[in-house]
């Protein structure tokens, strides 16, 4: 929350990127990059973010700690994803049985 | 001390406790010491509740087929013994009580950064409180504290509502608390007070409150979905609908595990500031101690699996989490050195809050160390779900966290009130606290690892020695908590005047009057001394 | 209940007791508004996380879920709140040049985006029980819809709509508190509360706005552009 003074020009020219941006993952999903799609959506809506936050939150004027805040955010939910996921993925490494009575698959 | 006199009130300087009169005064108050009081007569209300629960539960336990209740009745009394316990005594206690008061006095500012946040989050808390105290009078809730699905979820038809919204709103109160001081510890200490120089109480406080910050919310969305899958009938955690029940489990224990460290954190604060004082030397090592309680923080944010490695999680994850677990308990480890360190060739006096801060380094320790047996995978597939577990986690909880909360009530008392306390009974009183707890809890480790389930109303018959021992000392538990509630009140009106400094201790809190004014200071101190300048102090007195 | 004589009286209007000066308390508001939205990258993160995990297990059942959804009204939606943060930064752009009519007017147009956009989710929201497609109180997906969903199993694309109701409904309750925050400043806007020494309320309100904002950019390609509409 700087005493600086953003010019409202810089303000239209972001929010005219962002409805660009909007109008691109939209476009994008109907045509098929097959798993490429998520990836391009996941970027590009991270790039409107990267936007909001640097220009209309004033993060670009921001002090160190404030930066330091919002990375230690994301950081901890990629924390809360990455080892839940992890769980996830590793599960099928060890074999075990679809029923009481049937024996464990040998092959994990 | 001196004999019990009658001190006229009416000619005590202005302070924060005699300021303004009346409930409005209190209730809209914005003073934040004023603030900590609240939360003290609630938390204490709370322990009550939670406790007389417990005392249900070891009367139920001293006979293998008691009689008392009936299992499902059990059910509800460990459930809410616990919800209450955890989320309406433990969570608040050192950081709404001592941390609420302490924090803007240490760090020499006038209140927290924001006052009227402060008052919010106690209101909070109290509705949270009625939420979840309805659903205790209305029937109770039977799913354990840890609401696992899709037992709570789907199939109990106890007041799982009722306690979800309860604890929902209780944790706003934890990240209001957490943000206020946060924002305060970085932006209104006073001039010299750099970080290096902050009392290791703030180090702690302010860990505390990272973790308060990031954890809670998790918690809250967790406990939102379980009460969508409760109210519509819906299933996220339903395997007919291919959900996974454990992924409840991943959310809720992602905060529940760092919850543990929000407990227990302040307590090691409040030790450091009373073994320092006590010991009257330097905290050996102020730097570590202080980076061990960050890293505490975040790396207890890592460990959560340890709580789920029978319940169905990959083995892989199991083993790092595993690994992760046994590297957390090194900065704890860290700490109990550096104390012991501090104790050597200091010049060591034992009053109350250092019994209270000794037993703390005793019990601690032990509950700490049989955390190890737990975080091993192999260990713990026999351990898990016994009394092994509940005797681990009381020894942290009751020996560590509550010891630490009662060591800080008798350390910062005089400035608090403004009055001293028997040391002769609070000495008592701490010596029947630590044989209580020792005697209702150790046999709990021989029961689980002798393979008695928790949770469980009945037991068989020769588990019963045992049992009994630990409803006896539950009893030695319970009359040794009532000794310090009865003569701190009575020191309110019938303790002495407490000069401002009465042990000599340093630190900002202690260089303003007993009890402080509502501004806190006269005038903003500035600061030059590094912290625990007790040799500074040693030297001028010669 | 504050003493008359205090030592605290402030020395410029807007200045609480507890600070030294004005500079102090904006850095305070400042850290203390992003820590809260940190706890609220952490609510909503752990119900971004639980999606995550669901939806890479039952892809197929998610993409035909994200089919039955308007891909073009969400866009046009997303833009429309993108618009209402336009005229929040400029809101507080105004208080920052200390221009009253503007500000107050900005924060209105602000208000009136966001009412725009609850308003298309409340028609969508209608939708989804026009083709009985909401869990736990009509669920009966038939026909086209429901040709929509089978292909990736009807009781997983359950999940995928439980997770559009829990996701857009706790945003559009954000959004709800938002526009409750905007009349506030309005009102206080009018009063001329704010003026270019002190408009922190409109900040905070601001970032508050921002970050809701943001959640909707992910939620929009997260549940409306899955897989492609190929």
């Amino acid at each position: 929350m700087s005493q600086l003074i953003v010019p409202q020009k810089t303000y239209i020219y972001v929010f005219l990127s962002l409805i660009g941006l909007t109008a691109l993952t939209t476009g994008v999903a109907y045509v098929d990059l097959g798993p490429f799609n998520t990836m391009v959506a996941l970027a590009i809506a991270f790039s409107k973010m990267m936007l909001v936050i640097l220009f209309f939150m004033n993060v670009r004027h921001s002090g160190g700690l404030v930066r330091i805040v919002i990375v230690a955010a994301f950081f901890w939910f990629a924390l809360l994803m990455a080892f839940t996921m992890s769980d996830y993925r590793t599960r099928s490494w060890t074999p075990a049985p679809d029923s009481w009575s049937s024996a464990p698959p040998t092959h994990p | 001390m001196s004999t019990a006199t009658l001190e006229p009130r009416v000619h005590a300087p202005r302070n924060y406790l005699n300021a303004d009169y009346g409930w409005k005064s209190w209730l809209f108050t914005l003073d934040h010491k004023r603030i900590a009081l609240l939360y003290l007569v609630s938390i204490t209300f709370f322990f009550i509740i939670g406790g007389s629960f417990a005392v249900l539960m070891r009367i139920q336990l001293v006979e293998p087929q008691g009689a008392l209740v009936q299992p499902e009745t059990y059910n509800k009394l460990f459930t809410l013994h616990g919800v209450v316990m955890i989320f309406f005594f433990l969570i608040p206690s050192i950081p709404a009580v001592l941390g609420n008061f302490l924090v803007p006095l240490m760090v020499g500012a006038r209140d927290l950064a924001f006052p009227k946040l402060n008052l919010l989050s106690w209101y909070i808390y109290i509705v949270g409180g009625m939420f979840t105290l309805y659903s205790a009078i209305a029937g109770g809730v039977d799913t354990g504290w840890t609401f696992y699905t899709p037992y709570s979820s789907t199939y109990s038809n106890t007041q799982v509502t009722a306690v979800a919204i309860g604890v929902f709103i209780t944790g706003f109160s934890s990240i209001l608390t957490g943000l206020n001081f946060i924002v305060t510890i970085h932006k209104m200490r006073a001039p010299g007070l750099t970080w290096f120089r902050l009392p290791l109480f703030i180090w702690a406080t302010y860990a505390t409150s990272i973790i308060m910050v990031l954890g809670t919310p998790v918690l809250a969305i967790t406990i939102f979905l379980l009460a969508l899958e409760h109210l519509f009938h819906v299933g996220i955690f339903s395997p007919a609908l291919g959900g996974d029940p454990l992924l409840f489990q991943h959310l809720f224990w992602f905060y529940s595990h760092p919850a543990v460290y929000i407990m227990i954190l302040p307590a090691m604060g409040v030790v450091s500031e009373i073994i320092a004082c006590f010991a009257r030397k330097r905290i050996f090592g102020y730097k570590i101690v202080a980076f061990s309680s960050v890293a505490i923080a975040v790396l207890g944010f890592l460990v959560w699996g340890h709580h789920m490695f029978v319940t169905g999680q990959s083995v892989y994850a199991g083993l790092i989490f595993s690994l992760l677990s046994f590297l957390v308990a090194i900065p704890s480890a860290v700490k109990v050195f550096n104390w012991t360190a501090t104790l050597y060739k200091g010049s060591i006096s034992f009053d109350a809050p250092m019994l209270y801060a000794m037993g703390f380094i005793g019990l601690f320790t032990m509950g700490g160390l049989t955390g190890l047996f737990l975080a091993s995978l192999a260990t713990d597939v026999h351990l898990n779900g016994t009394y092994f577990v509940v005797a681990h986690f009381h020894y942290i909880m009751v020996g560590g966290a509550v010891m630490g909360y009662l060591g800080g009530i008798h350390f910062w008392w005089p400035k608090i009130s403004g009055r001293k306390y028997p040391n002769g009974w609070a000495a008592l009183a701490a010596a029947i606290i630590f044989i209580g707890f020792n005697l209702t809890f150790f046999p709990q480790f021989v029961l689980g690892y002798l393979g008695m389930p928790r949770r469980y109303a009945f037991y068989p018959a020769e588990f019963q020695f045992l049992n009994v021992m630990s409803s006896a000392g539950a009893t030695i538990l319970g009359v040794g908590y009532l000794i310090p509630l009865i003569y701190l009140i009575w020191s309110m009106r019938y303790g002495p005047v407490a000069e401002p400094n009465p042990w000599g201790a340093t630190g900002l809190e202690w260089q303003t009057p007993s009890p402080p004014p509502t501004e806190n200071f006269a005038e903003i101190p500035v600061v030059t001394e590094e912290a625990y300048a007790y040799d500074e102090q040693e030297a001028a007195h010669e | 209940m504050s003493d008359v004589e205090s030592p605290l009286q402030p020395d410029h209007v807007g200045l609480a007791h507890q600070f030294e000066d004005l500079d102090q308390q904006q850095q305070s508001d400042e850290l203390g508004i992003w820590l809260f939205l940190v706890t609220e990258i952490m609510f909503f993160g752990g119900l971004f996380a639980s999606y995550a995990i669901y939806r890479s297990f039952y892809f197929a059942a998610f993409e035909g879920g994200s089919h039955i959804l308007d891909a073009r009204i969400g866009a046009v939606n997303t833009m429309v709140l993108l618009g209402s943060s336009l005229t929040m930064a400029l809101s507080v752009r105004s208080a920052q040049t200390g221009n009253r009519r503007a500000l107050v007017l900005f924060l209105i147009a602000t208000m009136i985006l966001g009412g725009v956009f609850l308003g298309v989710k409340a028609y969508e929201y209608n939708q989804k029980f026009v083709e009985h497609v909401v869990p736990g109180l009509d669920w009966a997906p038939q026909g086209e819809v429901l040709a929509h969903l089978a292909p990736g199993g009807v009781q997983h694309a359950q999940l995928y709509f439980i997770f559009y109701f829990a996701m857009t409904g706790l945003h559009a309750i954000h959004m709800v508190i938002g526009m409750g925050l905007l009349l506030w400043l309005v009102l206080r806007g009018r009063k001329g509360s704010f003026t270019p020494q002190y408009f922190a309320p409109v900040e905070v309100v601001g970032l508050y706005w921002h970050f809701v904002d943001i959640v909707w950019i992910f939620l929009f390609p997260l549940l409306y552009l899955i897989g492609g509409r190929y």
